[in-house]
């Protein structure tokens, strides 16, 4: 797929993202829409993945440790071919598949439930060392949040994964500085964050979280030989300029006159 | 019955030893406490199938669930105070919400750990665990019980709890001994009064009940080593039968297999219950033994309280 057609899918799920949250009234917009090309780069590049067999033996996985931006996970699933578009507009109701933070159970395709930080991280370094365990060529991504580092079982996991020379685990941490009630650096500093991980013994790669000539040159050039880190440096509620950079977005949705609107510059970009 | 001891961990190391022999997709999770959770024989002969977790019980349970959602059957080990107590949140989310197939072997569970003091005397797992959607939680009475349960729980297709004890104790079933997850054993009939009880305290009832029957009151004495699910019909018939129901755990008196009885009887057979077990208090250091007697969890508390109810 060519930059240009990355980019029409990237539209299309933050115009999904923006629907689908005005639609359930409640939800995450700025890590939702930040992580857009990540997720497109993922499914549409990085992953061996068959949306017709979800439990295929020999797929790659996906956790999304950060489970409160699963708008951004499952706009990008049905665009892969895993559900039909309709049913986004289910997210977060009664007897929805589309259940407010990912369950493993409820929606083929998703590896594993998260939602309680830090849990995710664990679950993927599992996975990851179980085909370790079994000469198995796959590899296991995880999508962790900034403001999800504050966990202590993050680190564990980090220190657990580097003992083990997991080189076919890759976390994307999503670094767009803010979380709830603030922006990172307030709420509990992580700068110098790459070199927390240089300094657990991890590869990082460092990218702009936007670009997707960045993203997927990094998803191509993973260490051989430890865990890696894709440090992504994303703007939170990026695409729509009333949302980006604004941390009071983390957990608020668009009405639907927001919507609309957001929609119009979307399209206009 | 004989007079040899042994500790229900001492079940669990050697069941798993035999389950790894088997199944190369069993493996043990350690949190630094393999010696004490008795993998040290799994470790030395399958070291492959040994995974060092450092002490870091809330990874160990993530790491597990992964393991399990790639096909593994995992067992993670550690004290019951820390495993299930550090990590309980990622038991029911990574492990019980996702269905992953981990078994959670914790020892050192109990006031008889003695020494160590109340930080590690796990009081409250059967409590925390029970609540859990998809958990089954089991209590073993003894070594040979141990061993059973242990592999009853690796051929189950689930998340499991075994809780396991440091202290050698009496032993009281034997190789042969039945054992089927959710199925009580009636040790004893009787007619006066049913005990039911769970790990160590299975032997104390029968102790009580010996004496008990030298005065006249014949109990029937049910051993429970699986607080859920529960086996209600044999709970129930046994009430039906006797009336009135001591329940005895080396646990808190609130939320174990005493609340665990007590919330079964009051809604489908009402009848007249005593709780054997710590009340709502924390325990402190102390020989087993000693620790026994002093929060009544001993033949002489079950005696005590049959008096009482009968
Ligand atoms: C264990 C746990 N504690 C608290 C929460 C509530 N929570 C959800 S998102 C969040 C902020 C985390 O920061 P980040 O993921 O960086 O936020 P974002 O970038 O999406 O705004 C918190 C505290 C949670 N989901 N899990
Ligand atoms: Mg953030």
């Amino acid at each position: 797929m060519n930059t240009e057609e990355l980019q029409d899918l990237a539209r299309n799920i933050r115009k999904s993202i923006i629907n689908m949250l005005a639609e359930a009234g409640t939800g995450h917009t700025a890590g939702s829409l930040d992580i857009v090309e990540i997720m497109v780069s993922l499914y549409f590049h990085a992953l061996k993945h068959d949306p017709e067999n979800p439990d295929w033996p020999d797929r790659d996985r996906l956790v999304l440790s950060a489970g409160h931006i699963n708008p951004a996970l499952y706009a990008t699933m049905s665009e892969a071919g895993y559900f039909p578009k309709e049913e986004l507009l289910t997210l977060r109701k009664i007897n929805s598949r589309l259940q407010g933070h990912p369950h493993n159970h409820s929606l083929p395709g998703i590896e594993a439930s998260s939602g309680p930080l830090g849990q995710g991280s664990s679950v993927a370094v599992g996975m990851a060392l179980a085909d370790k365990m079994d000469n198995k060529p796959n590899h296991t991504y995880c999508i962790v949040s900034d403001g999800e580092h504050d966990e202590g079982q993050i680190w564990e996991a980090i220190m657990f994964a580097a003992k083990n020379k997991l080189n076919n685990l890759t976390f994307i941490v999503d670094r767009n500085h803010i979380q709830i009630d603030g922006t990172t650096e307030e709420i509990m500093p992580l700068e110098p964050f790459a070199k927390k991980y240089e300094a657990f013994n991890w590869h990082i790669i460092e990218v702009d979280g936007h670009n997707f000539t960045e993203i997927i040159s990094a998803l191509d050039k993973k260490s051989t030989e430890k865990p890696t880190v894709i440090l992504a440096k994303t703007i939170a509620g990026k695409g729509i300029p009333a949302i980006e950079n604004n941390w009071q977005w983390h957990g608020k949705t668009p009405t639907k006159d927001e919507a609309i609107e957001a929609i119009k510059q979307l399209e206009a970009r | 019955m004989t007079e040899i001891k042994k500790a229900t961990r001492d079940g669990f190391g050697d069941a798993i030893l035999e389950l790894a022999q088997n199944n190369k997709n069993i493996v043990a999770l350690s949190a630094n406490l393999g010696e004490s959770t008795k993998l040290d024989k799994l470790k030395k002969n399958f070291p492959d199938q040994y995974i060092e977790c450092g002490v870091a019980e809330q990874n160990m349970a993530g790491i597990a669930a992964g393991l399990a959602l790639s096909g593994k059957i995992p067992f993670i080990t550690s004290f019951a105070a820390f495993s299930p107590g550090r990590n309980w949140e990622q038991i029911r989310v990574s492990i019980c919400y996702n269905r992953a197939n981990v078994k959670i072997a914790s020892t050192h569970a109990g006031l008889s750990v003695g020494p160590d003091g109340a930080t590690h005397q796990s009081l409250e797992d059967l409590a925390i665990t029970r609540v859990i959607p998809n958990l089954t939680v089991i209590c073993p009475a003894d070594y040979h019980e141990a061993k059973k349960a242990v592999i009853a729980a690796a051929n189950h297709n689930g998340p499991v709890y075994i809780r396991l004890g440091r202290e050698p104790m009496p032993m009281i079933t034997d190789e042969n001994s039945s054992f089927e997850i959710g199925k009580c054993d009636i040790l004893k009939e009787g007619s006066d009064v049913t005990i039911i009880a769970t790990g160590i305290m299975v032997n104390e009832a029968l102790k009580a009940s010996e004496k008990l029957a030298e005065q006249g009151i014949h109990s029937e004495v049910i051993n429970c080593h699986t607080i859920k699910p529960l086996d209600e019909e044999t709970i129930i018939s046994s009430a039906k039968k006797t009336g009135k129901v001591i329940t005895a755990e080396e646990h808190q008196i609130i939320g174990g297999l005493g609340g665990a009885v007590a919330e079964l009887l009051s809604q489908k057979l009402p009848t007249p219950i005593k709780r054997v077990g710590v009340h709502d208090t924390f325990g402190e250091s102390g020989t087993a033994k000693e620790l026994l007697e002093k929060y009544s969890c001993d033949s002489t508390a079950i005696i005590k309280s049959v008096k009482e109810i009968i």
